[in-house]
Formats: C-alpha cells, sequence, structure tokens
C-alpha cells in the first residue's frame, strides 16, 4: 500500500473539515488532560496518605511477644509421648522482651544484601508528670541519625533539633499535643515516672508531630542510652529491630526467615498494614474509571464526527473506488484521519495534563496533621503518560475503525448511479 | 486485431423490489482503437452494463475478459487495481475531489498505481491537461471551475495511465452545446491520433455518429 498517498488523502479530507476534527480533537485533549491531572494528584496524595504510615514503618519488624512456650514439660517426656496431653492455666514465665544477642543480629541483618538498613529500638512504658497527673505514654528509644535516615523521624519534628538527643544528655523530645498538655515547652524539663517508680527528669529538646493526634498525645522519643538508663538495663537490650529492604515486595518472605534464624517474632509491613493498600487501590481505580470514561466518550465523539464525515464525503468515495482505490485502501484512509485525531488531540493532552499537574503542585495545602506538606502533592509518574497515550491512540482507532469499515463497503455503483 | 474487452453472456438480474433481468445475454468484443458507442432508450439497461464491464459491478451471470483475461474469480483488491491501470472511467457529472487541485485530481491514480515517480506523473499529468488545452487550470481547486472545464479535468484524470480502455457513461449528458463539441473533439482526436480504445454509453446522436461502431440496446438485449 502506498502510505504516503493515502497520508495525503487522508490530510486534505482532514483539513477541508479542519473545524469538525478540531472539535473531535478537543474532545481527546480534554479526556487526556483530565486523565493526566486526575491520575497524578489522586497517586500524589495515595502517595502522602500511605507515607503518613508506610515511610515511618518498617518492612520488617522484630520483636519478642510475652507467649507462653510451646513446648509444655509434658511433651518431652516420651513416657506420654502417645497420649493427649490436657494443661490448664498454661502462664508466660521469666520472659525477655528483649532480641537475644541483639549485637550480632543487628550485624547479621546489616550485613544482608537486601536490607538497606536496620536500626534498634527501645520501648517503654512510662508517666509523664504534670503536677498532680500522670498521663500514660512511652519513651522511644531511638537512633536518631538511622531513624531519620530510614523513616523520615526528622521530617515529623516540627521544632527544636533532632540532634539534640544525641548532645544533650537526659534529653527528650515530645509529642507536640502531648507538651501542650503538659504545658511544657522546648528547653523545659518533663518529669518521667518509669515502671518500676523511678523518677526521671528529662530536658525537651523538641516537639514532633506525625498527623495521627491520638498517637502524639502518648509519645517521647530518646536517644537508646537515655531510655536503657530509665530501664536500668544495659547498652546491647534492644526491644526491636526495624529493617527497611531494598525492595518492599520481599517483606513476608525476608520477616519469616529472619523469625526462624533469630527465633524470634517477626511481622512483615504487608500483614501489619494491609488497609492502607487497599484504599490506595480503590483510589487508583477510581481514578482510572474516570479517565477511562472520558476517553470513551471523546471515542464516541469522534466516532459521530467520522461517520458524518464518510457520509458528506460518499461521492469521493466512490471517485476513488472507480479510479483504482481498494476498500483497504478507503479504510486505512479514513483510520489515519482518526488516529491522527487521537495522536494530535491526545499530545495535546499529555502537555496540558502535565500543565495542569504543575499548576496543582503550586496550589497551598497546609494541614497541621501533615507538617512537611505545603503544597498538593502530585505524582508526575511516566506510567500515566504512557497509558494516556497508549489509550488516546487505542479509542481514536476503534472509534474510526468502525466508520472506516463502513466507508471502505462503499459501493460505488450505487453512488454513481445514485446522482 | 487485439481484444481488449470481451463480454460472454452476460445475464443481470435486479433482486429487489421484485426479479428482474435488466440483461439478456450479452456478447461482444471490443478490438484496440475501436471507438465504440452504446446507445438505445433510457432504462434499456446501459449504464448496468458499463458498471458490469467496468468491473465495479461483479454480481451478475457470464463472463468479462479484459485484455483476455478472465474477471470471474478476481478479488475487490484485484479488481481495484485492474480499474485503476486498465480502465479509465468518465461519469456524466464530473466527479472530481473538491478537497484537491485540478493538478492532484488528475495525478491521483497515476500515484495510486506507482509505476512512476511522483514527479514523473506531475509531468504526464501535466501533457494531459495540455493536450486537453486545460494546463492554465492546473493549480485551481476542482471545485472552482466550470462544468466543461471538470469534464476535460475528468478525461485527463481517465487518461493518466494510459488505460486499454476508457469508458463514458453519458459524458456530453450534462453539458451545454459548445462543450458537448470540445468532448466530442476530444474523443475523436483520442480515436484517431492516439489508437485510444473508447467505450462510450450516450444519447447523442451526433456522438454515435463519429464512432467506428454502435450498439444498439433494446431491453436488456443487443439489437444491432
Ligand atoms: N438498483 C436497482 N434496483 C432495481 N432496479 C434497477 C436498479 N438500477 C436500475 N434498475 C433498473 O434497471 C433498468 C436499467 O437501468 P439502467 O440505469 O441501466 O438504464 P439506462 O439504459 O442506463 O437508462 P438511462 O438512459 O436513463 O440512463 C431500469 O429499468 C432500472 O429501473
Ligand atoms: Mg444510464
Amino acid at each position: 500500500m502506498n502510505y504516503k498517498l493515502i497520508l495525503s488523502i487522508a490530510r486534505s479530507l482532514l483539513l477541508a473539515r479542519w473545524k469538525q476534527t478540531l472539535i473531535a480533537a478537543i474532545g481527546v485533549t480534554f479526556s487526556i488532560t483530565m486523565f493526566i491531572a486526575l491520575l497524578g494528584f489522586m497517586s500524589g496524595l495515595n502517595g502522602l496518605l500511605d507515607g503518613l504510615i508506610l515511610n515511618r514503618t518498617a518492612h520488617v519488624r522484630l520483636f519478642n511477644e510475652i507467649k507462653p512456650s510451646r513446648l509444655q514439660p509434658v511433651m518431652l517426656d516420651t513416657a506420654y509421648k502417645d497420649n493427649y496431653h490436657f494443661i490448664h492455666s498454661v502462664k508466660a514465665v521469666n520472659s525477655r522482651q528483649d532480641i537475644y544477642n541483639s549485637a550480632s543480629v543487628l550485624e547479621t541483618i546489616k550485613n544482608d544484601n537486601r536490607v538497606l538498613g536496620v536500626t534498634p529500638k527501645l520501648l517503654t512504658q512510662v508517666f509523664y508528670n504534670d503536677g498532680t497527673v500522670d498521663i500514660t505514654g512511652v519513651v522511644n528509644g531511638i537512633d536518631p541519625v538511622m531513624e531519620s535516615k530510614l523513616f523520615h523521624f526528622g521530617d515529623y519534628i516540627v521544632s527544636g533539633d533532632i540532634n539534640g538527643l544525641n548532645k544533650i544528655t537526659n534529653s527528650i523530645i515530645l509529642g507536640k499535643p502531648l507538651a501542650e498538655k503538659l504545658m511544657l515547652d522546648i528547653g523545659d524539663n518533663v518529669q518521667v515516672i518509669t515502671i518500676n517508680g523511678d523518677r526521671f527528669s528529662l530536658k525537651i529538646v523538641g516537639f514532633y508531630q506525625s498527623g495521627l493526634q491520638d498517637y502524639d498525645k502518648t509519645q517521647g522519643f530518646a536517644s537508646l542510652a537515655t531510655t536503657q538508663k530509665l530501664l536500668g538495663k544495659p547498652n546491647n537490650y534492644y526491644t526491636e529491630l526495624l529493617v527497611k529492604l531494598n525492595d518492599l515486595t520481599t517483606a513476608p518472605a525476608v520477616a519469616k526467615e529472619y523469625a526462624a534464624k533469630f527465633s524470634t517474632q517477626a511481622e512483615d509491613i504487608q500483614t501489619a498494614n494491609a488497609q492502607y493498600e487497599t484504599g490506595s487501590f480503590i483510589r487508583t481505580l477510581i481514578s482510572y474509571a474516570v479517565g477511562i470514561t472520558l476517553l470513551i466518550v471523546a471515542g464516541f465523539g469522534i466516532y459521530n464526527i467520522l461517520n458524518m464525515m464518510i457520509y458528506e464525503k460518499m461521492d469521493s468515495i466512490a471517485i476513488l473506488k472507480a479510479t483504482g482505490f481498494a476498500g483497504r485502501d478507503v479504510k486505512a484512509i479514513f483510520l489515519f484521519i482518526s488516529l491522527s485525531i487521537g495522536f494530535a488531540g491526545g499530545l495535546l493532552g499529555l502537555l496540558f495534563g502535565f500543565g495542569t499537574s504543575l499548576i496543582i503542585d503550586q496550589v497551598p495545602f497546609v494541614t497541621q496533621s501533615l507538617p512537611t506538606v505545603t503544597t498538593y502533592p502530585v505524582d508526575y509518574n511516566p506510567v500515566f503518560y504512557i497509558i494516556a497515550a497508549a489509550f488516546s491512540l487505542l479509542t481514536t482507532f476503534f472509534a474510526g475503525l468502525f466508520p472506516a469499515r463502513k466507508a471502505a463497503k462503499v459501493d460505488p455503483v450505487i453512488i454513481i448511479r445514485g446522482k | 486485431m487485439e481484444t481488449v474487452l470481451e463480454a460472454r453472456h452476460i445475464n443481470k438480474y435486479f433482486i429487489s423490489p421484485k426479479k428482474v433481468k435488466v440483461l439478456s445475454d450479452i456478447s461482444f468484443i471490443i478490438n484496440k482503437g475501436e471507438f465504440v458507442t452504446v446507445i438505445g432508450k433510457s432504462g434499456c439497461g446501459k449504464s448496468t452494463l458499463l458498471y458490469i464491464l467496468s468491473t465495479m459491478d461483479t454480481d451478475h451471470e457470464g463472463s468479462l475478459l479484459i485484455d483476455g483475461e478472465p474477471m470471474d474469480e478476481k478479488k475487490e483488491r484485484e479488481l481495484a487495481h485492474i480499474r485503476n491501470e486498465r480502465i479509465g472511467f468518465i461519469f456524466q457529472f464530473h466527479y472530481l475531489l473538491n478537497e484537491f487541485t485540478v493538478l492532484q485530481n488528475v495525478m491521483l491514480p497515476g500515484l495510486k498505481l506507482g509505476k512512476y515517480s511522483e514527479a514523473e506523473v506531475k509531468q504526464r499529468a501535466m501533457e494531459k491537461l495540455a493536450m486537453l488545452g486545460i494546463e492554465h487550470l492546473a493549480d485551481k481547486r476542482a471545485n472552482k471551475i466550470s462544468g466543461g472545464e471538470k469534464q476535460r479535468v475528468a478525461i485527463a484524470r481517465a487518461l493518466i495511465n494510459n488505460p486499454a480502455i476508457i469508458m463514458g457513461d453519458e459524458p456530453t449528458g450534462n453539458l451545454d452545446k459548445k462543450n458537448r463539441q470540445v468532448v466530442f473533439d476530444i474523443f475523436t482526436k483520442l480515436a484517431r491520433d492516439y489508437n485510444q480504445t473508447l467505450l462510450i454509453v450516450t444519447h447523442d446522436e451526433s456522438m454515435a455518429e463519429i464512432s467506428n461502431r454502435i450498439i444498439e440496446m433494446e431491453d436488456g438485449k443487443i439489437i444491432s
């Protein structure tokens, strides 16, 4: 087939009806623009909301849960091996909450090449004392540098300085709502009573705000050393190891492996936060559904305009066929028309979509719960652009296919006779 | 004598509204260089026959041979190619593509054939336009010229691929006396000077008179 000729005929037919063509192209442009803007915005929002939880959640968390031994003495006795054991009121005894042999476990995990990083954590329950009132809360013993690097801890410090935790002995960062409740400011000292009844005075070096108000009301962060001191424990006493992996999807497998290897409990992020993925999935689904619906509507517009064009151009089709153009040539001409509408409209749509995303990106969005965010989040994922481009060509192709097939079947005799 | 076109026992029925036989047992031969006209009363089946001979209508009995080659088994695409290469068609109404210039209209079947480069096709198109005395219209839009001029453009287009035969369905039917004369002169010249084979359906007595042979039809049959 002589594509150059087909193309030039298609272009002439198209230019002769440039107003309708323009309207059809605008339809495609509009839907692609909306598609890009909507998906970029939704996905940005998804990222933000997921980030609220996922960013600061370990991919694999190792810990020791207090629970009774699965192996009871009676089971070890070979004399009762074949009997059924009834054991009542099994209790957990003498359990350790810390990770056994933590130093070597840490070293092993650090050297695993699937692991991006690992940081120990020491969690303990305390009372924050305010005159006569005791507020229950926790102190997170953390390594501030690693915690920031792996879990964006620094992003949530709204005032003060995380380095204060390491520089100043006996220092603490308090959840902002907690500090407000205690009516304390940076530089003040807070009274902390441990579960053993010991009382400590810690200097406040910063405020923390995650966006989850209820959570922030109970949180305090201190260095590992300070926390170990609160509990009177040695400097290798950690209750949790938080692992961040290179690939999040491997978390369940890694968790299983570590649980067996280090004989601790291990929880992966997928199990811990299943509901967030569902939320993201539904938001994405809605965006795609809206975008694709818009495109299909645009496709119907093209279908109509092409149908009209074919009715108008019956004579031309008849002449082309009488002078030696085959049905498939005529079909190719109208498919080219349709696809060029899709291509031009789609390309403009991608540009406008990008522009709209840039604009949304500039709109201020200030919320107390998200201290790091100042404008609406937008995702510029190239995948959206590729999908939009592919879909604009696909819908215009199908919108053009049926009219083009009709044009291909035009019987020139009927048209010529009909004059 | 070289045979350009042969019809063998062609029958044609129209099914709707009821089954009627519009052509019955049409057989004839046209040799190279012949100028043949087909005449007959309105409704006797002339146009119907011409559409069959031009390969556009394949729904008939009997067979058609062009340059000795039977058309019966040919596919739509092959027939289109045969029309493109070997048949030049001229209609009563000047069917030109209004989106294109006169020159482009003439060039289209040539470009479609793809035997010559675009430059060569253009040169040949200009020659044909010059032969018909309308080269000055080359760059005008096809819908911006007169009816007589349009018909000459259509003839130039029919000639572009040097077809084996030119067919026309009342090519002068829609023209005034002066333009009719112009078309007569062109046909005469084509037949005499260029040995062009012509098959023209007409109502026009004077057209029939200038031809070599007249086929007269009545009620779907050839009577002389
Ligand atoms: N599509 C059709 N369906 C049914 N009958 C048809 C159809 N086309 C033509 N006919 C009939 O076939 C017969 C021949 O028609 P045709 O057009 O070939 O006549 P014609 O000789 O060209 O007439 P004219 O000189 O008026 O052009 C006519 O009786 C006409 O009514
Ligand atoms: Mg007729």
